[in-house]
Order: structure tokens, then C-alpha cells, then sequence
């Protein structure tokens, strides 16, 4: 845990807040707002690009995963076996194991946030492609769409919801997982938040764990709504 | 198959298809060989394992063909791209296979899309399949397969393979997952349907009642694929080939024949009739030329009001309105005229028009005859189905 040594000064400049920040009161608006532009606002970005990035590898990865499992039903364990694997390595581990070969660099983060979502995402969308009902597989062949047809008019659109289920969870667990991050990486709400846990001040601490969950709440939410947007059919087929 | 005018149906011929699967014995059916002219629904029929479904598949090529072929208008149905071919041929299955996540439009414009129709086109076509199938073109067109009953979704399922006017149509059980009420609408509302668009239909059932209803023709199909006998309905339950299809159309075939005649197929008795009013000794002369033993009380327009028996001695006899006895309209199938005839004092049965005027009588000697001699009165070929 020697690399929990911060790079940066660990308190925060206390300069501009005035007379909250000076009694160290539960939370100083006027610090934060101050700060937005130069601690908060940055570090909140890098975190969406972090958790953007590695949701999209992994969805691309799982994804292609899925799809051999769906046709080759043999492929569906050892995959599962892998990225469990991945998946139960605590984080902090694979942030060690990673660092001897991949350094201190954005990569490493990546590779371990991605290596979380693998397991979610290929087990969600290989249960909504499975979820086809054989006959609406059977009518489509029957009336002449082709395999790959098939897959992106039929089937794709009905594991739309166990899909965007998967994501979900996914982008949460990313978004937390990402916070650790900072341990290896100054970047991301992490940064901030672990600069705040070696400080008595509260509001940047607060602040930054406060944004982080905004922001899971937030991309949790927006993804219901691509949900019911994209298919509204699924509502009604459980009424 | 596509750019074919609308409307038109296509002949089938399966020559000597056979299909083995590895590792069994027995085929699952043994050359079978049959022609189904255009424009005819034949219904394929058997026990399980009586490969009727898989000679249907073969035909879509759901399943391959192990030997011989099937020709749809005579071109191979291997000399197409499977995918083409698919297009081409109208498919409806028991469960249906709505598409969920789309709108009933939606999965009735999947063909149509497929082979690139414009959207205006696609959107007057689903108008009138709606109206077709008898579903609210404005209200149903955007509604979702669960939103539907039953019979909703099957009524669908057969808009969306009729889409592309397909020449032929494969309907594997396809009333076979409906309550039995909707199931004899949706029979009785596809046969009106068939008569207005004239297509080839291959339809598979395990239902022998179903067969004789929507058949022109039956091809029923013993254990292993074999054809047992192919014939028009009429034919099958007059004459079975073997003893196999005896059994298999049951020891009610002959109720089951009276079924396929409805009473304005047949020379009914001429009726003896008086008006309302008139002294029954009028008709007596009359009466006394035909077969019949009573009177029909008629009023101005010819409509019935009651009954006189014969018996009577001559003397005017009151009427009693409203005993009129047993009675049908000319659409009802000699089945049913004879279960009323049973069920209401076995008296004869008067047959009434549109108008509910008397048409003419029916006898059980009638029905005998008719049944004796086909429906047609053609006394030469009676009795040979005497035994069992």
C-alpha cells in the first residue's frame, strides 16, 4: 500500500472559503463552487471518460462473447470461468498485479475496470438472447430473414431489455469501482476523495463522494429511460 | 417468386421426398409422392410420427430433403436461395411467432420489407390485411402481440404470411393452440377467406374433423411418412383405402359425411302446403301423391306456421300456430338437420330459404339416400361401403 502515497499536497488549500471552511463546517457551498472549475468539474469528467471507456470495451467484448456462445453453446462456460475469475479478484489486487506490466498509467485502470464488467454483461445478454422464444426464432426463419437478420431484427431487439439490465449494473459497479482508481491514476472522483480522507475538511470529501453517487444515480437512471424508450413492448409483456 | 401477379396460386408436386435422418431405422416419410393443384387447400394429417409436419418443412426447407424433390410450379424448391425461397411461401404456426417487440403492423410488414417494398406500399398493405383478417386497421395496427387474445395474435400471425401474396401457404396446426369456439370462427372465417384469395395451402393438422373441414383435399399419413390415401374428404370417408384409414377417420365417418352436405346441396322432398285459412282437405290429393304423411300451413308470403298430420280422417283440423316442428335453414349440414330431426320428435325436417320460406323437406329416407349415394344422387356407387 506504499503507492497510497498522493503526489499532490493532501490538504487542500484552504484559501477562498471564507469562514465555513475555516470552522470546517459540514459543507461550504462557496468552496465547492469555487473549486468546480479547477478539483470537482475536471475530476467528474474523467470519471464519466473512465467509466464510458471501459463499459464500451467491455460491452464490445461481451458482446462478441455472447454472440459465439449463443451459436456454440461449448464457448458459454469457459468464458464464464474467465471472467469470473476476473471478476472475484478483489481490485486493489489486480491493480498490484497489473502494475509491474502495465505501470502506473490510464491502461491498468482501464484493463481492471473492464476485466469487472465482463461477467455482467455476457451473462445478461446471453440470457436475453436465449430468452427468444423458439417460435418467434422458428417464424422468422420460416419466413425467410437471414441468420444475421435474424440476430439484429429478432433477436438483439427482444434481449434488448435483459441487455440494458446488464449495462446497468455494469456502469454502477464501473463507476464505483473507478473511485479506486486514484489509488494508481490522478484522475477521476477518486483523486479528491482519497485527498479528503487523509483531511480533517469535510466538504471536499463530501463533495466528491457526493458526486460520485449523482453520478451512478444519474447514469442508472438515464439507462431505465433508454430502456422504456427503446422498447416499450417489455412493460406490457409482463402485465 | 415475388414478381408474381397477385393472386395467383401454384401448383405442388412432391415426387418420391423422402427424409432419413442418421441414426434411424425407419424414415420419417417414405417417397411420398402427390400433386396439389393450384388454388387447393390440402390438409396432411396422421398420428404423431406420421411425418406430416416434416413433409411440410421440407417444402419451406426447414428441414432438407434426403431424396426426390418438391416442385412449386415446377421449378425445384432447391433451385432457389433458401432465403428467396422462404419469401415466396406464406408460413403460420400453432404458437404463432409474433414478434414482440413489434407492432402487429410492424410484424405484418416483415416480408414486404424484406423484399424492399416502399413504405406507402408497405402501409396500404397492412391496411388492407387488417381488414382481411377482420382486425381494426386504424386501433390494431399499433398495438403489441401482448396486448392481443389468442385469436387475435393467430389472426395476425396469418396477415403477416400473407403479406407478400404469397402463391402458396404452410399452416402447421395453426388453430391448434385456440379455444374451440374462436378456433371454429377462425376456420370458418379462413375457408371464406381462402375462397376470396384462392391460394395454395399446405395445412397440417392431427385433427380428422379439422381435415374434413378444411380439406378439397386429405392426404392422410401413416407412422414412418407413409401416404395411406389421398383423396377429396367426401371420397375418404366413403371409401377408405385401408383399414388403417378407416380407423383413423373413425366409426362415425358416416355422421361425419353428413357433415361435408348441407341441405341446399340436395333435392329436397317437395312440400305440401296450404295457406293459413283454407281447408286441409285441399291438399289431400295431394297429399296422398307423395311420400310425405303432413301438411305445411303457410301464410301469404309462404312462410311457415304450423304443421297438420295426415291422419286427421279429412275433417278440417285447427292449427295450431307455432307447431311447426323441426326445422333448419338451407345452410345447415345434414349433421345438424339430422340431430334436430332427433332431437324434436323425429318427425321430418322443413328446410326454410333466406326469407324463411319453406324450401322443401327432409326425410330420414333422404338422408339415407344421400348418404348411400354421395352427395351427388348417384345411386351406382351405394352399398360397396357396407361393411365394417
Amino acid at each position: 500500500m506504499t503507492r497510497l502515497a498522493a503526489t499532490e499536497p493532501v490538504i487542500p488549500d484552504f484559501g477562498g472559503g471564507g469562514e465555513c471552511v475555516e470552522r470546517n463546517r459540514t459543507f461550504c457551498w462557496d468552496w465547492f463552487s469555487d473549486h468546480w472549475g479547477d478539483i470537482f468539474g475536471p475530476a467528474l469528467l474523467d470519471h464519466v471518460v473512465l467509466t464510458a471507456i471501459a463499459v464500451s470495451i467491455g460491452f464490445v467484448i461481451a458482446l462478441a462473447a455472447a454472440l459465439v456462445a449463443h451459436r456454440r453453446g461449448w464457448f458459454e462456460t469457459p468464458f464464464t470461468i474467465v471472467a469470473g475469475i476476473l471478476y472475484t479478484i478483489p481490485s486493489l489486487a489486480l491493480f498490484q498485479l497489473l502494475v509491474p506490466i502495465t505501470g502506473l498509467t490510464v491502461t491498468t485502470a482501464e484493463i481492471a475496470l473492464v476485466s469487472y464488467t465482463l461477467l455482467i454483461l455476457f451473462r445478461n445478454i446471453l440470457t436475453g438472447l436465449r430468452g427468444v422464444p423458439e417460435e418467434v426464432r422458428e417464424a422468422a426463419r420460416g419466413m425467410g430473414l437471414t441468420e444475421r437478420q435474424t440476430l439484429w431484427r429478432v433477436e438483439l431487439p427482444i434481449a434488448l431489455p435483459a441487455v440494458i439490465a446488464g449495462l446497468r449494473v455494469a456502469v454502477v459497479t464501473v463507476i464505483s469501482l473507478a473511485t479506486v482508481a486514484a489509488l494508481i491514476i490522478d484522475q477521476g472522483l477518486g483523486a479528491p476523495i482519497f485527498n479528503a480522507i487523509n483531511s480533517p475538511f469535510n466538504t471536499a470529501f463530501i463533495a466528491a463522494g457526493g458526486l460520485a453517487v449523482a453520478l451512478a444515480l444519474t447514469a442508472d437512471g438515464l439507462l431505465v429511460l433508454v430502456q422504456r424508450l427503446a422498447s416499450p413492448w417489455a412493460a406490457l409483456d409482463r402485465g | 417468386m415475388s414478381e408474381r401477379p397477385q393472386g395467383e396460386a401454384a401448383e405442388i408436386v412432391f415426387d418420391a421426398v423422402t427424409k432419413r435422418y442418421p441414426g434411424r431405422q425407419q424414415p420419417a416419410v417414405s417417397s411420398l409422392s402427390l400433386t396439389i393443384p393450384a388454388g387447393e387447400i390440402c390438409v396432411l394429417v396422421g398420428p404423431s410420427g406420421g411425418g406430416k409436419t416434416t413433409a411440410m418443412k421440407m417444402v419451406n426447407r426447414l428441414i432438407d430433403i434426403t431424396d426426390g424433390d418438391i416442385l412449386i410450379d415446377g421449378r425445384s424448391v432447391r433451385s432457389l436461395a433458401v432465403a428467396e425461397l422462404r419469401r415466396g411461401i406464406g408460413y403460420v404456426i400453432q404458437q404463432v411467432g409474433l414478434f414482440p417487440h413489434m407492432t402487429v403492423a410492424g410484424n405484418i410488414a416483415t416480408v414486404p420489407r424484406l423484399l424492399g417494398w416502399s413504405g406507402e406500399r408497405i402501409a396500404a398493405r397492412v391496411r388492407e390485411l387488417l381488414e382481411l383478417v377482420g382486425l381494426d386497421p386504424v386501433h390494431d395496427r399499433a398495438r403489441y402481440p401482448a396486448q392481443l387474445s389468442g385469436g387475435q395474435r393467430q389472426r395476425v400471425g396469418l396477415a403477416r404470411a400473407l403479406a407478400a401474396d404469397p402463391p402458396l401457404m404452410l399452416m402447421d396446426e395453426p388453430f391448434g393452440a385456440i379455444d374451440p369456439i374462436t378456433r371454429e370462427r377462425l376456420q370458418d372465417e379462413f375457408l371464406r377467406l381462402h375462397r376470396e384469395i384462392r391460394k395454395t395451402v399446405i395445412f397440417v393438422t392431427h385433427d380428422i374433423d379439422e381435415a374434413i373441414k378444411m380439406g378439397d383435399r386429405i392426404a392422410i399419413l401413416e407412422e414412418g411418412g407413409v401416404l395411406a390415401q389421398y383423396a377429396t374428404p367426401e371420397e375418404i370417408l366413403a371409401r377408405p383405402a385401408t383399414e388403417f384409414v378407416a380407423r383413423f377417420v373413425g366409426r362415425d365417418r358416416g355422421l361425419k359425411r353428413l357433415a361435408l352436405t348441407r341441405l341446399c346441396e340436395l333435392e329436397l322432398l317437395e312440400p305440401v302446403t296450404v295457406r293459413d285459412g283454407e281447408a286441409v282437405d285441399a291438399a289431400a290429393t295431394r297429399l296422398a301423391a307423395s311420400e310425405l304423411d303432413f301438411v305445411i300451413v303457410v301464410d301469404a308470403q309462404g312462410r311457415p306456421v304450423g304443421r297438420v298430420g295426415a291422419a286427421a280422417g279429412g275433417g278440417v283440423q285447427a292449427v295450431r300456430p307455432g307447431d311447426l316442428g323441426p326445422h333448419a335453414g338451407l345452410e345447415t349440414s345434414l349433421r345438424d338437420a339430422l340431430s334436430i330431426m332427433l332431437s324434436d320428435s323425429a318427425r321430418p325436417l322443413v328446410a326454410l330459404d333466406g326469407e324463411g320460406r319453406v324450401a322443401g323437406v327432409v326425410s330420414y329416407e333422404l338422408i339415407s339416400r344421400a348418404l348411400a349415394g354421395g352427395t351427388a344422387p348417384s345411386p351406382t356407387t351405394a352399398r360397396t361401403e357396407a361393411a365394417s
